[in-house]
Order: structure tokens, then C-alpha cells, then sequence
């Protein structure tokens, strides 16, 4: 009944589809196997893509040429730029989505692709031959055979729901766990740990009172994720609001902190600090007497409510008395409660940096079975582990992206070299190279690497030669616009900046705080008439470098003085066990991961830099 | 640079032209087969016993003896280096050493870089990096100040007061990087005032820490005091009677010293490096005019200079006059009235309220007879006691230290001039990664994982 596929994907979650979309459209026959058809790319948590450095992981994907930009665009109900009031290094993309949209969306943008196929079933056993993987058995006892698997399985690998002192087996409240793979891979020689999460309660949102809430509207001149022009911003929005706890929601709570699985220790799974449950918040911060709630509508059309800010994992009854508490909640009906959710992760240090398992060939993994949290941070583990079954399969070069390439390039270094305790979610701050690794100029870093595999369109790739050679045409034309203080001193002083004494170059006073391309362009003539001519994505790159020249040029010293390591090689026949003078943590590490740099090798944790240093002495300093 | 650890290297292990015997060390992969060919004896190295001697005779190319020896003979990984190690012992000659250095070189060795030796044994494992730099710290350290710090170092106060202040920072860089990741949320914000604050009294920190470089290098390398006078107040004698030998030529005639003579000794266990120098006169004669524009400078680059005079000679009003060409140097000064054993008691009367008057301590000696001596020693060592270390302040002795110090600091000056210039956010956070990362060089903590660590356990964070 099946033919031998190149490439399966098990898990049709945002890692999912992402892989089995970069390896079909690559070009390899691939087939999706999903637990539930009608689940594809749920928004399982909130109904939302991007925000602050998960924005910019979107912004590479679409440069790539992956789906998850375009989807969110076309299925947004708000948008919002956060992180304005910052430099626009900072600036990050966000969307409210429409959850049943984005499914959708979804569904039919992977039916359009050639060459992928679809099972609906369980995926029970890998095959595995000589340590290598090929194929899968399903929970219907079929046997599929494959070059290479690709296992996104999410929440799913023995889920264990929470709700108080309520267990319910499943990957998502009202589906099935999966079960049998961890076992396998186990037995097979792989470490596995659990991992935790929670959700909040959806709620009726006509039995709320918006009247006491506050407003929190999308942006005036709403932007959007995709670079291509296959999507369009939104010219109408639905509004979020914002309301807060207080101390007599937090007492009701904490009545039912005694049945709490996170209190009593029926969770053994570590959950994410950075996304902690209410009770969890009110227990390590005793002293705040209240905490931010988001009000986020589902959808266009529908009536439901996400309750951001208050996950929870407390008996229901608890949940809905407290929850009443909260202004503009007093007379809300519940929809279902908040849970919690553990779930089967395997630490990600046991995968090379193209997310193949160590130890079994041609197995990749993606998504939360790699410990991280997030759509975004799913969805591209999912394009990478995608775009390298589809490599590994044609004989043809890895890809990975490094630290200064793109986030997606930390996230993976990260995960393979440091590996988490906790699920790990994306912040600007693990970013090295934040300045270089905007949203703004992901399709500069990007486009062309997906081009070149096949990924991103012949149109992308002109649209970006097209964009690259208008920037330099305004770079090179901005380089002679002089003006003297005569000319621009009065557009200074509106724009409450120092005078100049002597002519300067006009592309130079955008260093200042004080002057934005746009200000200025509102102030001077002169200016607004040589921009005129170039579109706003083209001045923006040509503000951010003036901006930013110094700040990049910082960035740039900084990754050639990481790079030094990253160009010292280890060769493959290295022998830790001959170097005494190792720690033993590091002489039991470095042969199983074998990196192939120093760069790489200190990167992994627990390898101290004397470590380092030793290392640096053998391999050739 | 180091050679390969393939490498089989070579040093004199004995101090050069000193004592009857030199010792030199082979040690490394080739070092038996290196030594087999320039051996001769009826037992081959090759198959002797570890950690036995041998008596043999060290040959040229064309078998001439050039030394009877004695080996002793370690096999890897029990000796120093944990490599093979062979031993020789010959007779001191400069030739000889010379000679049999050359020959094995010509047959495969590589002359030893400093600290080669040590740092084979380290990566060897037979010493770890505190032991392998201790074994450099007792072998660089000649005396107890030297030791004392060294000893303050191993113990890790330096690198504990770095990582002190690199917490702090991290904590600090922290409240900027929450403003950057979590937006959204509802934390209130750094006040920028208490961050200039802060970094402001973190670059003090930091520049204290490295000024003491210069002290630190001071107590390392002995301390340097200049004996400066008019010509024949006896600054030799003086010189010859700290140094308890006759280096300097001390005759009566004015002027005899050309040339700055220096020389270390230790005192109550802190070294000091005493330079003798020309006295100071006005002069036609070249040689010497050259010599007193030394001592200038000589006194400049000292820590305390002791101005010696002739007691006879000089009334309180000379005295204060002279001193103010010393005094524009800006180094302390340390009076000594010199030859009061042959000076007229009211001469030493003159000076008798000098003291209370002009605040200027005198010390009355007689270098000739070394009466008072003990005074001056004395008084030189409680100068010493006086400064920071003594007062269990951090110094900084290692140059590489000083030189991350120094970038910390030109770090700090970016970001308060990016905080001063009210740079966005994201800027100023930048300039504070760099000082995070420039403290982190000293002790080797270089990651952005402190920041979030310090975020999540201080913050509500997540909606």
C-alpha cells in the first residue's frame, strides 16, 4: 500500500508541518502521519505567533522559505510590533491568530504540495536496522517503510494530564497519548526525562465586562510576518484587553493549592519558569498583590476566550471561583479549565547540530521531544530537521545555521551543545548577535540559503536581489548628501538636537537618538525628496545601518573572536582518554558528542574553559 | 610558542656559572633514543631501569669524549613531566653544557621554552593549573611580599572579588535585558540614575584594582628606592652597607659614581631594589652630566627616594632648598643625615626641631659605621607595611590581569557613555555584555546564560 518514502514525519504539530513541508517541497516523497486529521498545526496554548525573539524566529522561517509566516499573515485577527519604544534592532512581530483558521490554513497549504502524502494513525514502533532508521509501525500494525524519520510527537509521548488531583492519559485535553516510542528508544541506548507544561482556562467571552477592563488595540499601520507579497497586512483588527488579579483571587487559589499536582509532587516533569502557572506566580512572588491578565479573543467569529496570564493546574472548581474574582470575570462562564501537561523529552545533547539522533541514523527530532516550548521555536526545529532529512537522504551537505546566521542557529546550538533542564523558549538575550539578527533583515541573511536549496521561491530571490540593490543605490546616494547649518540647523532645532557647526554628511545625523529617518524626512525637504523614491523596507535597512554601524561593527569583533575557536578543528580520531589533564566530566562527554570544534566543544556545558584551553594546546595551537 | 608535545625538550636545569655540577633535562617521547646517541657505556639506555643512575661518558660525532656523567633515568608517566625523562649531570663548564645542549639538539631535541617543563606535567595531569601556576608563583617569588601575594592569589581572593563584581554587573545588565525580552509583562523598569551609579562605582572598583598593578609589579620586582645627594654625601657608602657588599667604587672624591649603580636585598622579608646614583651638582663634564640626567630619571621610576646628606655640611635652610628640585618628582622622600660620626654635635643640633617644624622626619645615621643603620632599615620596611597590600587589599601582580582590567574599564566608558548620550536600550545593553564578557576573561565565566538565571529567580515573569 506504501511505497518507500524518503522522508516520514510523525506529528503534524508546528514542527510537523514545517518538516514535511521543506522536505517534500525539496523534493523528497514524504509522508505525514497524524494522530487526527482535523488537528492539524493546532494552536494547542494561545491563540498568538511571534513576539520578542519568537517574532524574529517567524521572519526567518518565511525567509527560508518555510509556511509559518505566510499562515500566520493570512490568518491573523491583530497584529502588533512590539518592542517599539526600543531601537528597532528590538522591534518584534506578534499576532493574535484564529485558531480554527490557522489550522485550516495550514491543512490546505500542505495539501497543495507535491509529493507529500498523508496516514492517519499512531506511530507505535520505529524500525531500526543496524542502528540506523527505516521506516515506521503504526498503531494499526502497518509497516512503512522509509529512508529517514523526522519525530515532532509534541506533548503527546505518554501526555499526562493534571487537573488537581484529576490524571487523565492524552496529548491534548480529549486526545489520545501515544505511546511505545520512548520505551523503544530507551531500550535502544537513548536517556528520556519529562517535561511539564500548563494552560489556562478558556472562557465565554460574552459573559465578560470589557467596560472595566483596559483596551489593548493592534497596531495603527499594522505590519505582517511574511516578506513575500502573497499575504497583506489587516485593515481591520479585533482588541485584546488587559485585567488584573488580586489578593482575593490569590487566597481562593491558594485553597486549592493542597491539591495542586505541581505543590504535592505528582508532576515530576520540570515546567518553564518563564511561563509559570498562577499558582506558581503567587507562591514565588508573595509579595506582588496582583498579576497581569490578557484577554485574547480565539477567532473572528467565535465567542471564545484565552485567559492569558492565568495557567493553572488547580481543581477546576477552584479555578472558577478564583477566576470570578477577577474584574470583568465576575459573571463568566467557563468553557473547559486550565491543565497541566507532562510529556516525554529526550535531552537534546544527544543530537548532532542537524537535530539527527546520535545514535540511531537518519532519526531527527524536533519540537518539545527536543525540550523547547513554543510554536515558533517547534516550527523551526522542524524546518531545519526537514531540510537535512531531505540533505541527508540525496547525499547532499548538511545545513546549519550558525549563532551569527540566526536565532533559529542559537536555538539549535543551544539545545545539541548546552541541552535544557527546563523547556526552553527563545529570548533575545540568548542572542550573541541580537543587533545583527533583526526581523527587519532576516530575508537578507536568509533568502538566499533557502534559494539555494530549493526552499524559497525564484520570486523571493529576486525580490531580495531587487531590495539589496535599492539599498545600496540610497547607501551610495545618502554618502554625498551634505548639508550645511544654514540648511538643516532649523530642522535640528525642531527635532530638539544640538546644532551643527560644520556641513556633515545627512546620513550621519541618524546616529543620533534624536533623529529617525522619518522625523527628519518630515523636517527636511531635501531628505524626503531623495526618499521618495525608495520603498520603506529599503530607507529602513539604510537607517538601522547608520543607526547601528558602530554597534554591528562591536558584533562583528565579537563573533571573529569566537570564531577563532570555531576555526580550531578537532580532528575525528581524537583521543579524550589520552588527555589526563581533562576533567573527567569533559573526558566522558566530548567522545559521545563529538564536536568538531573547539568553538563547539566549549559551548558544551560542563566543559570548563580550562578545559578549553587544554583542548586548544593538543589540537594544534 | 611551545613546541609540540611530540617534541622531546631540553633545558639546564641548574643556574648558570654557579656551583661545580650542572643538571640538564630531557624529557619528552625521544628522550632515551636522543641521549643513546650521544652516550657511551657498556649499559644501553634503552633497556636500563627506571629510576637508576648511570655513569658514562657524553660523545661528539667523531666519538670524542666530552664530559664523564651521570644519568639519572625516569620512565613515563612517573617523573615531572609524566613523559620520559632523562637527567644529566656534568661538570659546570660553560663548554661542556653548551656542547652537550648542542649535541642533542643536532640529534632531534628542542631547547625548552620558560615554563615548558611545567606545563608538559600539566598536560600531562600531573599537576593541575592551580598547582602548575603555584609551581610558577614559588618559583617566580624570590621573597615575602612576593610570596604573601601569590599566596592571597591562590587562594582565590582576587578572582573572588572579580566574580563579586561581575555578579553585580550581571544583575545590573540583567534589568536591561528583562526591559528587552519581556516588554509585555509587568515589571517596572531600571531607573537609569541607579545604573550610572553603579557603574560608576564599579569602574572605581575596577581602576583601584588595577593601580595596584604598579604596586603589585613594585613588590614583585622589589622595591625601587633611589639614594639621591650632592655628590660624596656618602650615597655608595650607604649602598654598600644596605647591600652588606661592596658593589659600589666609594672613594672621597666627588663624583665617583658616574653611572647609577642598583642592586636588590631584602629587608625584614620585603625585597627592595636600591639604586645608587650620581650625585647631583652642576658639572661641565659630560660623562657625568649624562649620569645626573639618569638619576633624574631614576628617581622618577622609583617608590620612595632617600635623600642623603653630608650632616656637616648642610644647615635646615640648604637642606630645604635642595630638596625642592627632588620634591617636583613627586615621590615621597625619606631624609637621612649622613657621617654623624665624625660631624660636630651642633651641626646634628641644627636639625633638632626640623621634625616639628617642617614635618619632616630625619633619620641620623653613619653608613661608614653603620650606626643607625638599623634605624633606616626600619624605617624603610614600616614604609612598606604601609601601603595597600598590608592593609589586605587586593594587588594585582599578573599582566595579563592588568591588561583585562584595563579593557573592563575602557568597556565601562562605553557604557557610560552610551547611558550618558541616552542610547537606546538595546545599545547600552550591548556595551554591558562587553565589560560581562571582559570580566569573564579573568576568571573564564564566559556565557549569556548568568543573565537569564539572574532574570527568572528575581522576576514574575510570564504571562
Amino acid at each position: 500500500m506504501f511505497p518507500e518514502y524518503d522522508v516520514i514525519v510523525v506529528g503534524a504539530g508546528h514542527a510537523g508541518c514545517e518538516a514535511s513541508y521543506a522536505s517534500a517541497t525539496m523534493g523528497s516523497k514524504t509522508l505525514l502521519i497524524t494522530l487526527d486529521m482535523t488537528k492539524i498545526a493546532q494552536m494547542s496554548c494561545n491563540p498568538a505567533m511571534g513576539g520578542v525573539a519568537k517574532g524574529q524566529i517567524i521572519r526567518e522561517i518565511d525567509a527560508l522559505g518555510g509556511m509559518s509566516g505566510i499562515i500566520s499573515d493570512k490568518t491573523m485577527i491583530q497584529f502588533r510590533m512590539l518592542n517599539r519604544s526600543k531601537g528597532s534592532a528590538m522591534w518584534s512581530p506578534r499576532c493574535q491568530s484564529d485558531r480554527a483558521k490557522f489550522t485550516e490554513a495550514w491543512r490546505l497549504a500542505l495539501e497543495n504540495v507535491p509529493n507529500l502524502d498523508f496516514w492517519q494513525d499512531m506511530v507505535a514502533e520505529l524500525i531500526v536496522k543496524d542502528n540506523r532508521v527505516c521506516g515506521v509501525i503504526t498503531g494499526m500494525g502497518l509497516e512503512i517503510k522509509a529512508k529517514s524519520v523526522i519525530l515532532t510527537s509534541g506533548t503527546f509521548m505518554n501526555g499526562l494530564i493534571h487537573i488537581g488531583e484529576k490524571r487523565i492519559g492524552g496529548g491534548r485535553m480529549g486526545e489520545k497519548a501515544s505511546t511505545g516510542i520512548t520505551e523503544q528508544l530507551v531500550e535502544l541506548g537513548m536517556e528520556a526525562g519529562r517535561m511539564k507544561t500548563g494552560t489556562p482556562p478558556r472562557i465565554d467571552g460574552r459573559t465578560l465586562n470589557y467596560e472595566v477592563m483596559e483596551e489593548q488595540k493592534g497596531d495603527e499601520n499594522p505590519s505582517k510576518f511574511s516578506f513575500s507579497d502573497e499575504t497583506q497586512s489587516l485593515t481591520t483588527q479585533r482588541s485584546c484587553f488587559i485585567t488584573y488579579t488580586n489578593t482575593e483571587v490569590h487566597e481562593i487559589l491558594q485553597t486549592g493549592f493542597e491539591q495542586s499536582p505541581m505543590f504535592t509532587g505528582r508532576i515530576k516533569g520540570l515546567g518553564p519558569r518563564y511561563c509559570p502557572s498562577i499558582e506558581d506566580k503567587i507562591n514565588r512572588f508573595a509579595d506582588k498583590d496582583r498579576h497581569q491578565i490578557f484577554v485574547e479573543p480565539e477567532g473572528w467569529d467565535t465567542v471564545e476566550i484565552y485567559v492569558n496570564g492565568f495557567s493553572t493546574s488547580l481543581p477546576q472548581d477552584v479555578q472558577y471561583k478564583a477566576i470570578k474574582k477577577i474584574p470583568g470575570f465576575e459573571n463568566c462562564k467557563m468553557f473547559r479549565p486550565g491543565y497541566a501537561i507532562e510529556y516525554d523529552y529526550f535531552p537534546p545533547t544527544q543530537l548532532k547540530p542537524t537535530l539527527e539522533t546520535h545514535l540511531i541514523e537518519n532519526l531527527y527530532f524536533a519540537g518539545q521531544i527536543n525540550g523547547t516550548t513554543g510554536y515558533e521555536e517547534a516550527a523551526c526545529q522542524g524546518l531545519m530537521a526537514g531540510m537535512n532529512a531531505h540533505q541527508k537522504v540525496h547525499e547532499k551537505p548538511n545545513i546549519i545555521l550558525s549563532r551569527a546566521d540566526a536565532y533559529i542557529g542559537v536555538l539549535i546550538d543551544d539545545l545539541v551543545y548546552k541541552g535544557t533542564d527546563e523547556p526552553y523558549r527563545m529570548f533575545t538575550s540568548r542572542a550573541e548577535y541580537r543587533i545583527s539578527l533583526r526581523q527587519d533583515n532576516a530575508d537578507i541573511r536568509l533568502t538566499e540559503k533557502g534559494y539555494n536549496l530549493g526552499l524559497a521561491s525564484q520570486k523571493r530571490y529576486d525580490d531580495l536581489q531587487a531590495k539589496k540593490q535599492k539599498i545600496a543605490d540610497l547607501q551610495h546616494i545618502l554618502k554625498d548628501l551634505k548639508a550645511s547649518p544654514e540648511e538643516i540647523n532649523p530642522t535640528l532645532e525642531i527635532l530638539e538636537t544640538s546644532p551643527i557647526r560644520e556641513k556633515v554628511i545627512i546620513g550621519n545625523l541618524l546616529k543620533r537618538p534624536e533623529i529617525t529617518i522619518e522625523n527628519l524626512a518630515k523636517n527636511y525637504i531635501p531628505f524626503a525628496n531623495v526618499l521618495a523614491e525608495f520603498p520603506i523596507q529599503v530607507s529602513e535597512q539604510v537607517e538601522i545601518h547608520y543607526k547601528y554601524d558602530d554597534y554591528l561593527q562591536k558584533e562583528r569583533n565579537m563573533a571573529m573572536r569566537f570564531q577563532e575557536l570555531e576555526d580550531l578543528m578537532i580532528p575525528d580520531s581524537f583521543d579524550y582518554s589520552k588527555v589526563q589533564a581533562l576533567s573527567a566530566e569533559s573526558r566522558q562527554k566530548l567522545p559521545k558528542m563529538r564536536p568538531k570544534t573547539l568553538g563547539e566543544a566549549s559551548r558544551i556545558s560542563g566543559i570548563s574553559p580550562s578545559d578549553i584551553s587544554i583542548l586548544m594546546v593538543f589540537v594544534g595551537r | 610558542m611551545f613546541s609540540s608535545t611530540q617534541n622531546t625538550i631540553i633545558a639546564v636545569a641548574t643556574p648558570l656559572g654557579v656551583g661545580a655540577i650542572a643538571m640538564i633535562r630531557v624529557s619528552g617521547k625521544d628522550a632515551f633514543s636522543i641521549t643513546q646517541k650521544i652516550w657511551k657505556s657498556k649499559k644501553n639506555l634503552l633497556t636500563q631501569v627506571p629510576n637508576t643512575l648511570l655513569v658514562g661518558t657524553i660523545i661528539d660525532q667523531e666519538n670524542t669524549p666530552i664530559d664523564e656523567v651521570v644519568l639519572s633515568i625516569f620512565h613515563a608517566p612517573h617523573s615531572f613531566t609524566g613523559d620520559n625523562t632523562i637527567e644529566i649531570s656534568c661538570h659546570a663548564s660553560p663548554y661542556i653544557v653548551q656542547k652537550i645542549l648542542t649535541l642533542l639538539v643536532e640529534n632531534g631535541a628542542k631547547l625548552a621554552q620558560a615554563g615548558e617543563f611545567t606545563r608538559r606535567a600539566y598536560l600531562n595531569g600531573r599537576v593541575d593549573l592551580a598547582q602548575a601556576e603555584a609551581i610558577a608563583d614559588v618559583i617566580a617569588s624570590e621573597n615575602e611580599n612576593a610570596h604573601k601575594i601569590a599566596f592571597q592569589q591562590m587562594r582565590g581572593g582576587f578572582s573572588k572579588q572579580i566574580k563579586k563584581m561581575r555578579e553585580d554587573f550581571i544583575k545590573l545588565a540583567g534589568l536591561l535585558e528583562l526591559e528587552l525580552d519581556f516588554a509585555e509583562e509587568d515589571v517596572e523598569f531600571a531607573n537609569r540614575g541607579e545604573i550610572q551609579k553603579q557603574v560608576h562605582q564599579l569602574s572605581q572598583n575596577i581602576s583601584d584594582l588595577a593601580n595596584s598593578y604598579q604596586l603589585g609589579k613594585v613588590l614583585k620586582n622589589g622595591f625601587p628606592v633611589a639614594i639621591v645627594g650632592k655628590p660624596n654625601a656618602g650615597k655608595s657608602t650607604l649602598l654598600n652597607a644596605l647591600l652588606a657588599e661592596d658593589k659600589a667604587i666609594v672613594s672621597p672624591i666627588a663624583g665617583t659614581t658616574r653611572d647609577s649603580i642598583e642592586d636588590e636585598t631584602t629587608i625584614k622579608g620585603i625585597k627592595f631594589r636600591f639604586v645608587d646614583t650620581a650625585g647631583l651638582r652642576q658639572t661641565d663634564d659630560i660623562v657625568e652630566n649624562i649620569g645626573i640626567a639618569r638619576t633624574k630619571e631614576k628617581m622618577q621610576a622609583s617608590a620612595l627616594i632617600l635623600y642623603l646628606f653630608d650632616v656637616s655640611e648642610f644647615t635646615p635652610d640648604v637642606l630645604l632648598k635642595n630638596l625642592l628640585e627632588i620634591e617636583q618628582y613627586n615621590v615621597p622622600i625619606l631624609l637621612v643625615a649622613n657621617k654623624i660620626d665624625i660631624a660636630d654635635k651642633n651641626a646634628i643640633h641644627y636639625f633638632e626641631n626640623f621634625e616639628e617644624k617642617y614635618q619632616k622626619q630625619i633619620i641620623f645615621l653613619s653608613a661608614h659605621t653603620q650606626h643607625n643603620l638599623e634605624n633606616l632599615q626600619n624605617k624603610l620596611a614600616d614604609y612598606v607595611q604601609m601601603q595597600p597590600l598590608h592593609q589586605n587589599q587586593t594587588i594585582i601582580t599578573n599582566t595579563r590581569h592588568y591588561a583585562c582590567l584595563q579593557d573592563t574599564l575602557k568597556a565601562l566608558e562605553q557604557v557610560k557613555k552610551s547611558l550618558d548620550q541616552k542610547f537606546s536600550t538595546e545599545m547600552v545593553a550591548t556595551d554591558m555584555r562587553e565589560v560581562i564578557y571582559q570580566l569573564g576573561t579573568i576568571t573564564g565565566e564566559i556565557t549569556n546564560n548568568d543573565l537569564l538565571e539572574f532574570i527568572f529567580t528575581k522576576f514574575c515573569i510570564g504571562k
